[in-house]
């Protein structure tokens, strides 16, 4: 089955990947309104750097562009998973809902907790999580019909409805919101990167080196959930508890990485789509490439709505809507 | 009648009583979305300030002046989104057709930042003519993208396009709005509902909705047939191609007049029109002015909803509707799966 053709075109993909993810890093370094050329950022990482070229890398860009690749990692293979388990190749946290139920929690949490600051930063993440388990366990039980299970189409549409019942209470809910308070929601709608130190950093590494691995380890399952519901049962996997655990990690990765990052659409859609067309379908070869392709988007959309429209920026999530929206269309038309 | 002989089946009787009570009922909840409020009025001034109008008084003003106008819109716009909502459920034979949910809101949306960042000092006309222009381009690529493939109309592909579409359209308005500053101009019209209409924009959105009514009054036959698929329409003699496009417009009429005067309010088009349906049968000659009467009445109450949940603020409508549609279209979703 494994062929050595294969195995040598995925490692030299993933080489290929990580080296764009490299290249990027010092584009991102390199623009904005406060930058480092890339002498300058040898320079630094090798500790020969100046007082401000130390601030401008460790304080300011480093923290941003880990958080950055972090979470597009995290959506990326969220993403990969909920496309395996409901066998339809369109699911993506942000069009099930997920991103919703995390956002409607957000609010929640800015309206009522801003206060106590300090360790807001780690609590947030958790209060995501939870909306995000929220919206997921509402759409998984909606779709659910007795004696016919979890159908796929039928679990898009209600995710899809979910969506939109909690993004009208996100905006009724929003409106109660003080001019501050609605601001930075109202960016974190949009999807711009707001957690910059590293603080955030420290918050939301942890799910990711805790989760991602778990998801490589349970590649086989996920390649055997993605076949046919009758062929994994005759394969002996307990299906309804595999894809519940799956649908656990799915929605704590990219619950964690929005809260951080911000509500950012699409990725989870597209870079599973681009691994899988690279590597082909196994989950053991395109989920880590996934995963970095996930990063390489989010990086490239954070760094060009930076540097638009210096100096507030377009939020990430916008242009990654519209690089996004279009390859969906395109999805769309070519299955 | 072929029809007849076919699976239409029609309720005369109850569509009948259903379109009297319904006006009743319009009349009604318009004299309430009037009397509650800020200042409280009761009937009896509501009555005479509208038939024996008199500027000197200060509710007189207050009713005719700036609350009669906000209960006809809410009602006009109500009527509008559902007829065009019970005419694209028809043609796609898709019972959770919407305009809100496929790409006509997002587009119009879109035209408006357009329109504000380049045109500022447009005219109120110009800019329903835009968000027209908007919303067609919006349910363009949806519908274009829905029927690429053969057989692709179906519920869960048209959905998908609707979202997708939507996403990248109100992400363009977003960044645009981002962009020139105008966020909060872009909020306000969003969120702002039907406060604020003024008996202006009344004239000029009054005639083009009731074009729309009337053209789709007199293609109401020709939709029911469509409504059995375009094979059966075929066979029964219909240019189907051009009963498509005509019924396309009427609904770009009635839907972009709505949203140029309300925002974007989902899912008024995809709850009355299925109610409607169930209780007067397929025969659309029944189910459009039941809609257009009973989608008013959604819209005034959900007007006076919000002016009364968080009073003395205003919810945004859009919020309240979408609450209550949500049940709704997961109902249908369930439904609709389940085949």
């Amino acid at each position: 089955m494994i062929n050595s053709d294969r195995l040598k075109r995925v490692r030299f993909t993933m080489i290929s990947a990580l080296f764009l993810l490299l290249a990027l890093f010092v584009i991102s370094v390199a623009t904005g309104y406060i930058s480092l050329s890339p002498a300058q950022l040898a320079r630094t990482i090798l500790g020969q750097g100046t007082s401000k070229e130390n601030l401008i890398l460790f304080d300011f860009r480093l923290p941003r562009i880990i958080i950055t690749i972090l979470a597009g990692m995290g959506l990326a293979v969220s993403g990969s998973i909920l496309q395996s388990i409901t066998r339809n190749p369109l699911s993506d946290p942000g069009v099930l809902g997920i991103h919703a139920g995390a956002g409607l929690m957000v609010v929640f949490y800015v309206m009522f907790f801003t206060a106590e600051s300090t360790n807001f930063l780690y609590v947030l993440p958790l209060f995501a999580l939870l909306g995000g388990i929220f919206a997921a366990a509402i759409i998984y039980i909606l779709s659910y019909l007795k004696g016919e299970g979890v159908d796929p189409n039928r679990l898009v549409l209600i995710g899809v409805g979910i969506a939109a019942a909690m993004n009208g209470a996100i905006l009724t809910l929003s409106t109660r919101l003080e001019r501050e308070e609605y601001d930075f929601f109202a960016n974190w709608m949009a999807g711009r990167i707001w957690g910059d130190d590293w603080t955030f950093v420290l918050a939301l590494l942890p799910w990711i080196l805790l989760l991602l691995p778990v998801v490589l380890a349970k590649s086989n399952v996920l390649n055997i959930l993605n076949l046919h519901e009758h062929v994994s049962v005759g394969l002996g996997v307990h299906v309804e508890r595999e894809r519940l655990i799956l649908i656990f990690i799915a929605v704590a990765l990219s619950s964690a990485s929005v809260s951080v990052s911000g509500s950012i659409p699409f990725i989870g859609l597209m870079a599973p789509h681009i691994a899988r067309a690279l590597v082909g379908p196994r989950h053991q070869w395109f989920l880590p490439i996934a995963a970095v392709l996930g990063a390489i988007l989010l990086l490239a959309a954070d760094t060009i709505g930076r540097v638009i429209l210096d100096p507030s920026g377009i939020p990430a999530g916008i242009v990654v809507s519209i690089i996004g929206a279009p390859y969906f269309m395109y999805l769309m038309a070519k299955k | 009648m072929v029809e007849k002989e076919n699976k239409v089946y029609s309720r005369p009787a109850i569509g009948t009583s259903l379109l009297a009570f319904g006006f009743i009922l319009l009349i009604g909840s318009i004299v309430l979305g009037i009397s509650v409020g800020a200042a409280h009025i009761d009937f009896q001034t509501v009555w005479r300030s509208i038939f024996h109008y008199d500027s000197t008084r200060e509710a007189d003003q207050i009713i005719v002046g700036i609350r009669l106008p906000r209960e006809l819109g809410a009602a006009i716009v109500g009527a509008a989104f559902a007829v065009s909502g019970a005419i694209m459920q028809g043609m796609t034979r898709n019972p959770l057709a919407d305009p809100g949910l496929l790409g006509l809101n997002a587009g119009a949306s879109l035209a408006l930042a357009c329109v504000f960042a380049f045109h500022p000092s447009a005219t109120y006309l110009s800019v329903m003519f835009v968000s027209f222009i908007g919303a067609g381009i919006g349910a363009g690529l949806v519908f274009g993208l829905g029927s690429l493939r053969p057989g692709g109309m179906s519920p869960v592909r048209i959905t998908l396009a609707g979202a997708a579409v939507s996403a990248l359209l109100s992400a363009l308005g977003e960044g645009m709005a981002l962009y020139y500053k105008l966020s909060q101009d872009l909020a306000f019209w969003t969120a702002g509902g039907v406060s604020g209409t003024n008996w202006l924009q009344l004239k000029l959105i009054f005639p083009v909705v009731v074009v729309g009514m009337m053209m789709a009054i007199v293609l109401s036959k020709h939709l029911t047939i469509l409504s059995f698929g375009e094979e059966m329409a075929k066979g029964l003699g219909q240019r189907t191609l051009l009963t498509k496009a005509v019924l396309m417009t009427v609904v770009l009429i009635l839907a972009g007049a709505a949203v140029s005067l309300v925002g974007p309010v989902a899912f008024v088009g995809l709850m009355v029109p299925n109610i409607v349906r169930y209780l007067v049968g397929t025969d659309y000659r029944w189910i459009i002015p039941c809609s257009a009467v009973f989608g008013g009445i959604l819209m005034v109450l959900a007007d006076t909803a919000a002016r009364m949940v968080n009073a003395p603020y205003e919810t945004p409508i859009g919020a309240i509707v979408s609450i209550a549609g949500v049940p709704f279209f997961l109902y249908l979703a369930r439904k609709g799966g389940r085949k």
